[in-house]
C-alpha cells in the first residue's frame, strides 16, 4: 500500500468517524433524557390520582353536554407536541425548543402534558410572562406619571408572587390595600398609575380611573358607562345576582367613594381616616356636586365594617362568595393560555350569566383550593377543550369557536412572534439556564422587534388584521435574517452535524413548527436541498420559509 | 354568548373586521381596480383628499410661534413680526411662514384638559381623552378607514404614514392595526425592512417554498370558515407589491435637486416635509411628520428659537410648493403640538405646560387663509384659577378633528362600532366654520 492510498484510506476513515460522531453528538444533544432536569413541582402520582383528574373529568363532561345540546360536532384531540406549543406560547410567550420536545417525547404518553405543565410552572419565563400579561389588565402598558410610577418594579414584584404561587385573593387584596412608596411597596403602583399628571390633583389617584380598572380587572365587568349615566340600554346589571337590576350612575360613584380617602405624596400611597374621606360628583341631572357614600353594587353582606375603606372594598372584591372575582380570573387565564376567553369580551362577564358549566366548575374548584393559580392552569391545560385540534373534517363556524368545540386560532402576539423566532433558531431552551449573553441578546431583540411590530396594548384579546409593516418586518427585518443567517449557530450546527439531509429538515421543522414534516414535505425539501447544493444554504432557506409561514404565525 | 357591553348592538366580531380588511386589501391589488382608478382621479367635489400633519411634539410655545404678545409681560422679551396677512403677527423666527400667511389661518384659543404629554398627545391625535376601556383611532386612521375610492386602489404604498415617528405615531385603535401609520425615518436613509437580504433569484426561491408551505396550511384549514377571511395572504401580497413598487420613489429625496431639497431647510424634518409632499402626490391619504424638542422647561427662548429655525423653512416651503403644484386645495395641512406653554417664565427661564389656550395653524383643503380664530389674553395672572375665562372664541381640541373630517366629506357625527359592539361617535366636536366660510 503506497503512502497516497494510505492517506486516502485514513481520510475516508476519518470522514466516516466524523460523520458518525457528529450524528451521535447531534442525536445525544437532541434526545438525551437527562438533558433537562425533572421539574420540581412534578409529582406524577398526585397529578394522576388526585382531584385534578376528577375535576378535569367533570369539565370534560360539562363540555360534552354543552356540545351535544348545541348540536356541535367536535374536533379531534391534538397531538401532545401541538398542545405543548400552545402551552409554551400561552405561559412563556415562546415555543418549545427541540431539546424540550425530544425530552417531552420520552415521557409516558399519559403524563406528557402534566409533565410539561410542571416544567413550565417552574420556569422563570412563565412567572415573568404571566406577570406581564396580568399587568396589562391591571395597570395597562403606558408609561404613567414620571417617577411616581414604576411599571418594571411592579412586574418584577408580580413575577415573584407568581413564582411563589401566592394565593390569588391575597395578591389582589394587597394590590388594593397596600401603602407606601412605589419602589419599596411595588403593589402601590396600581394606584400611582392612576395619578393624572398636571391635573392639579396629583395628590389623589383618580377614583374614576381606579373604579373602572378595579371592576374590569378583578370582577370582570365593564361598568364605565355608569360613570356618566344610568344604564338605559339593558347592558349593565348589578344588584342581586339572582334578580339583577339595571346599573345606575350612583353604583359607579359609590364604588369610587372607596378611593376617596387615598392620597399620594413623597411618602407614598396612604389613606386618610374614613371620616375625612369623601367623594363628590355632579350626577347627570343634578345642578351641583353631591357627597356620595361608599357602597358595593351587589352582595353588600360581604362587605366588612370597621376598617379603612380600601380594605372594606378589597375584602368584598376577593370574598370567596363573590363569584365574579373568581370568574374574572378563570376567564382571563383561559384567554391567556388559549388566545381567546371562554366568555367574550374577557372583562365583561354579566353578573347573572348564563355561564358555561365548565367555567362554573373551574370557579368552584378555584375557590375550594384557596385561589391556587397553578392548579387552575393545570386544570385548563388538561381539559379536553383545550387540547382539541383547530382543524376538522367538518365545517368549522364561529359557533364552533365560541362553543370551544374546536381550538380557536389566533395570531401570535408580537412578543410571542419575537420569542418564537428567537427560540426557533436555537436548539436549546433560551431560559434561565442559557448563557447570560444569550438571554440579553434575546431581550434586546424582542424589545426592538415588538416596538416595530406594534404592541396591541391592554386590549390584547381583540384580534386585528396583520399589517404591511409586520409582514415586511418578517420578510426583511434584521431579527429574522440575523437569526437564520451566517451568525446563527443553529443553521451551521444543524447542517454540519446532521447525519443526512432528512434529519436536518426534520430538525428545522421541530425547531420552528414544533412538529415533524410530513412525507410530502420531506420529499419536497429534499429536492430543494439538492437544488441549493449546499446543505447549510438549504437549512437557512428552510428556516426563513418556515418562520414566515402562516403556520408559524398562528397559535393553532 | 350575548354581548352586554355598553350600547350593544350586533356584535362586530374580529372575523367581520378582518374579512372587511381582507376584501379591501384584495380589491386594491386587482388590475381592474387600477384601471377603474385611472378614470376617477379627478375630484369634482374639490374636497380635500389628503392630510399632512406637522406634529410639533413636546408642545411649542404659542408666544414664540403663532400667538405672540410683544411688549407685554408675558412675552418676556419675545418679539413679533408682521406677516403677509394684514394684522397677523407671528413669532420673530417665522420669517418664511409669515410670507405664506395669506394661505394659513390660526386657531389661537384651543383648550384641552390634558397637561401631561402622553395624555395630551393621545387627546390631540384622536380627539378623545384617554379611556382605559378602549383605544381611539387617530385622525389619519379614521380618514383611511372612511375613504375608499378608486384613487386609493392605485396606491401600492401604505395610505397612512408617519415620518420621524415620535412618542405615539397614529394608531388604528379600535379600527384595527391595519390602520396604523407606516413608520419611516429620515427619508435620506433607505426605508426599513423594504429590501430583501438576498438577491432576486434567492428571494424567488424562498417565496416558492413559502407558497408550498402556505398552500398546505390553507388546505388543512379549508373547513375552518371561522378564520377563512383572516387566514389569507393579502398582506403578504401587499408587502411584496410595495417592495417592488415604483411609488417608493416618493420617499427618495436624495435624487431631488439640492436647491429644491434645501428650500425646506437642511434637516430631517425639512426632508420629511418634502417626502410628505411627494407621497401626497402618489395618493397617500395622511402623512404625519414629527419635529420634537419643544418641551422647554428651561431656557425657553433659545430652545424654541432653535426649533423654529427648523420649522419655518419646511412649513413655509411645503405650503408654497402645494400651491405651486395646485395641491393646496385638495390637501389640508395642520401644524401644532399637544398643548401650549405657560404665559409666565419660570426661574429657569423656561415655560411649563399650558393647555388653557394654545395655537394650531391650518391651511389648505378649504381652510381660508389669513384668518385668526380666537384670542388669548396678554394679561394672565400666575394665580389665575380659571384661565379659560380669559379666552375669546375658544375651541376644544375635538373641533379641529370635526373641521378636518367634515371637510373631507366624512360624517364626523356617525357612530362606529368598536369590536365589542360599543357604538362610538367618530368625533364629538363641531367644525370651526369661521375657518371655512368663503
Amino acid at each position: 500500500m503506497n503512502s497516497n492510498r494510505l492517506n486516502l484510506v485514513a481520510k475516508n476513515v476519518l470522514f466516516l468517524l466524523v460523520c458518525v460522531g457528529s450524528g451521535g453528538v447531534l442525536s445525544i444533544f437532541l434526545t438525551s433524557p437527562t438533558a433537562l432536569t425533572a421539574p420540581k413541582s412534578w409529582k406524577p402520582k398526585s397529578n394522576r390520582a388526585a382531584s385534578v383528574t376528577e375535576v378535569v373529568g367533570s369539565i370534560d363532561s360539562a363540555f360534552d353536554d354543552q356540545w351535544s345540546d348545541a348540536g356541535l360536532e367536535v374536533a379531534n384531540v391534538a397531538d401532545d407536541w401541538l398542545v405543548a406549543r400552545r402551552l409554551s406560547l400561552g405561559l412563556t410567550g415562546t415555543i418549545p425548543s427541540v431539546q424540550e420536545l425530544k425530552t417531552l417525547e420520552q415521557q409516558p404518553s399519559d403524563q406528557r402534558i402534566s409533565w410539561w405543565v410542571s416544567r413550565l410552572l417552574d420556569d422563570k419565563r412563565t412567572h415573568d410572562y404571566m406577570a406581564e400579561r396580568l399587568a396589562r389588565a391591571w395597570v395597562g402598558v403606558e408609561g404613567g406619571p414620571f417617577l411616581l410610577y414604576r411599571r418594571r418594579r411592579f412586574i418584577a414584584w408580580l413575577s415573584d408572587q407568581i413564582e411563589s404561587n401566592r394565593r390569588y385573593d391575597y395578591l389582589v387584596k394587597q394590590l388594593l390595600t397596600d401603602e407606601g412608596i412605589w419602589t419599596d411597596s411595588p403593589a402601590v403602583n396600581f394606584y400611582t398609575r392612576n395619578i393624572i399628571p398636571d391635573s392639579g390633583e396629583e395628590d389623589k389617584p383618580d377614583p374614576i380611573l381606579l373604579t373602572g380598572r378595579t371592576v374590569r380587572a378583578f370582577v370582570g365587568m365593564r361598568i364605565d358607562c355608569l360613570q356618566c349615566h344610568d344604564d338605559f340600554l339593558d347592558n349593565i346589571y348589578v344588584g342581586d345576582p339572582d334578580g339583577p337590576r339595571n346599573g345606575e350612575q350612583t353604583d359607579f360613584h359609590s364604588l369610587a367613594a372607596f378611593f376617596g380617602g387615598t392620597r399620594a405624596s413623597f411618602f407614598g400611597i396612604k389613606d386618610i381616616s374614613n371620616e375625612n374621606a369623601s367623594w363628590k360628583y355632579q350626577l347627570l341631572h343634578d345642578d351641583e356636586e353631591t357627597e356620595i357614600e361608599p357602597a358595593v353594587p351587589w352582595s353588600p353582606e360581604l362587605r366588612p365594617e370597621g376598617m379603612p375603606l380600601r380594605k372594606q372594598l378589597a375584602h368584598w372584591v376577593t370574598h370567596p362568595e363573590n363569584r365574579p372575582f373568581s370568574r374574572a380570573i378563570v376567564n382571563r387565564m383561559w384567554a391567556i393560555m388559549a388566545g381567546r376567553p371562554m366568555m367574550e369580551p374577557v372583562d365583561n362577564i354579566p353578573l347573572d350569566g348564563p355561564f358555561p358549566e365548565a367555567m362554573e366548575i373551574l370557579v368552584d374548584d378555584f375557590i375550594e383550593h384557596e385561589f391556587d393559580l397553578r392548579r387552575l392552569i393545570r386544570l385548563i391545560a388538561n381539559s379536553k377543550a383545550y387540547r382539541l385540534e383547530s382543524v376538522a373534517d367538518h365545517e368549522i363556524t364561529a359557533e364552533h369557536e365560541r362553543g370551544l368545540a374546536v381550538f380557536p386560532m389566533s395570531r401570535l402576539r408580537p412578543e410571542q412572534m419575537a420569542g418564537a423566532i428567537s427560540q426557533a433558531a436555537s436548539l436549546r431552551p433560551i431560559d434561565e439556564s442559557a448563557h447570560i449573553f444569550v438571554q440579553l441578546r434575546k431581550f434586546g431583540e424582542v424589545t426592538q422587534f415588538v416596538q416595530r411590530y406594534g404592541d396591541p396594548g391592554e386590549n390584547e384579546f381583540e384580534q386585528s388584521g396583520e399589517t404591511v409593516t409586520q409582514k415586511l418586518l418578517m420578510f426583511n427585518g434584521e431579527m429574522v435574517n440575523t437569526r437564520i443567517g451566517d451568525e446563527s449557530f443553529s443553521s451551521a450546527h444543524i447542517a454540519g452535524l446532521s447525519p443526512d439531509t432528512e434529519t436536518a429538515i426534520e430538525t428545522v421543522y421541530l425547531a420552528a413548527l414544533s412538529r415533524r414534516p410530513t412525507e410530502e414535505e420531506v420529499g419536497y425539501f429534499l429536492q430543494r436541498f439538492e437544488e441549493h447544493g449546499q446543505r447549510e444554504r438549504g437549512v437557512m432557506q428552510l428556516y426563513w420559509s418556515l418562520i414566515n409561514s402562516l403556520e408559524f404565525g398562528w397559535n393553532h | 354568548m350575548e354581548d352586554h357591553s355598553c350600547g350593544s348592538i350586533e356584535h362586530i366580531r374580529r372575523r367581520t373586521l378582518l374579512k372587511m380588511a381582507g376584501l379591501s386589501g384584495l380589491s386594491w391589488l386587482t388590475p381592474l381596480g387600477t384601471a377603474l382608478a385611472r378614470h376617477s382621479e379627478h375630484n369634482p367635489s374639490k374636497r380635500p383628499l389628503s392630510l399632512i400633519v406637522l406634529w410639533l411634539e413636546g408642545a411649542p410655545s404659542q408666544l414664540e410661534t403663532f400667538d405672540p404678545h410683544p411688549d407685554t409681560e408675558i412675552a418676556a422679551g419675545s418679539k413679533a413680526i408682521k406677516s403677509r396677512a394684514p394684522g397677523i403677527l407671528l413669532g420673530e423666527g417665522l420669517v418664511q411662514t409669515a410670507e405664506q400667511m395669506d394661505s394659513i389661518s390660526l386657531v389661537r384659543a384651543l383648550t384641552s384638559r390634558e397637561g401631561d404629554h402622553e395624555r395630551a398627545i393621545y387627546n390631540i391625535k384622536t380627539g378623545f381623552r384617554m379611556d382605559p376601556t378602549l383605544k381611539h383611532p387617530s385622525i389619519g386612521s379614521i380618514i383611511c378607514h372612511q375613504l375608499h375610492t378608486d384613487r386609493d386602489r392605485t396606491v401600492d404604498i401604505p395610505r397612512h404614514i408617519s415620518i420621524l415617528p415620535g412618542q405615539m405615531p397614529g394608531r388604528g385603535g379600535y379600527l384595527g392595526d391595519q390602520f396604523d401609520a407606516f413608520k419611516v425615518n429620515d427619508p435620506v436613509n433607505p426605508i426599513s425592512d423594504i429590501n430583501a437580504w438576498v438577491d432576486d433569484s434567492e428571494q424567488k426561491s424562498r417565496l416558492k417554498d413559502l407558497s408550498f408551505l402556505d398552500k398546505h396550511f390553507l388546505e388543512r384549514n379549508k373547513n375552518n370558515k371561522a378564520v377563512a377571511g383572516s387566514l389569507g395572504t393579502h398582506q403578504q401580497q401587499a408587502a411584496l407589491k410595495m417592495m417592488s413598487s415604483e411609488q417608493l420613489e416618493a420617499f427618495n429625496v436624495k435624487d431631488v435637486s439640492e436647491s429644491e431639497r434645501l428650500a425646506y431647510g437642511d434637516s430631517p424634518f425639512g426632508r420629511s416635509c418634502l417626502a410628505a409632499l411627494r407621497l401626497i402626490e402618489k395618493g397617500v391619504r395622511c402623512v404625519e411628520v414629527t419635529l420634537g424638542g419643544w418641551d422647554t422647561h428651561a431656557n425657553n427662548h433659545e430652545l424654541q428659537a432653535g426649533r423654529i429655525n427648523v420649522l419655518d423653512p419646511a412649513f413655509a416651503n411645503l405650503i408654497k410648493e402645494l400651491k405651486k403644484r395646485d395641491l393646496l386645495e385638495t390637501t389640508m395641512v395642520v401644524c401644532g403640538g399637544e398643548f401650549g406653554r405657560t404665559p409666565h417664565v419660570n426661574p429657569l427661564g423656561g415655560r411649563d405646560h399650558w393647555p388653557h389656550g394654545f395655537s394650531m395653524a391650518m391651511a389648505g383643503g378649504g381652510v381660508q387663509g389669513g384668518r385668526v380664530i380666537g384670542e388669548t389674553s396678554p394679561i394672565v395672572s400666575k394665580t389665575e384659577t380659571k384661565p379659560k375665562s380669559l379666552l375669546k372664541d375658544s375651541h376644544p381640541v375635538k373641533d379641529i378633528h370635526a373641521t378636518i373630517l367634515s371637510q373631507m366629506g366624512i360624517d364626523y357625527e356617525q357612530e362606529l362600532d368598536t369590536p365589542i359592539g360599543r357604538p362610538l361617535a367618530v368625533c364629538e366636536g363641531s367644525p370651526i366654520t369661521s375657518l371655512l366660510d368663503v
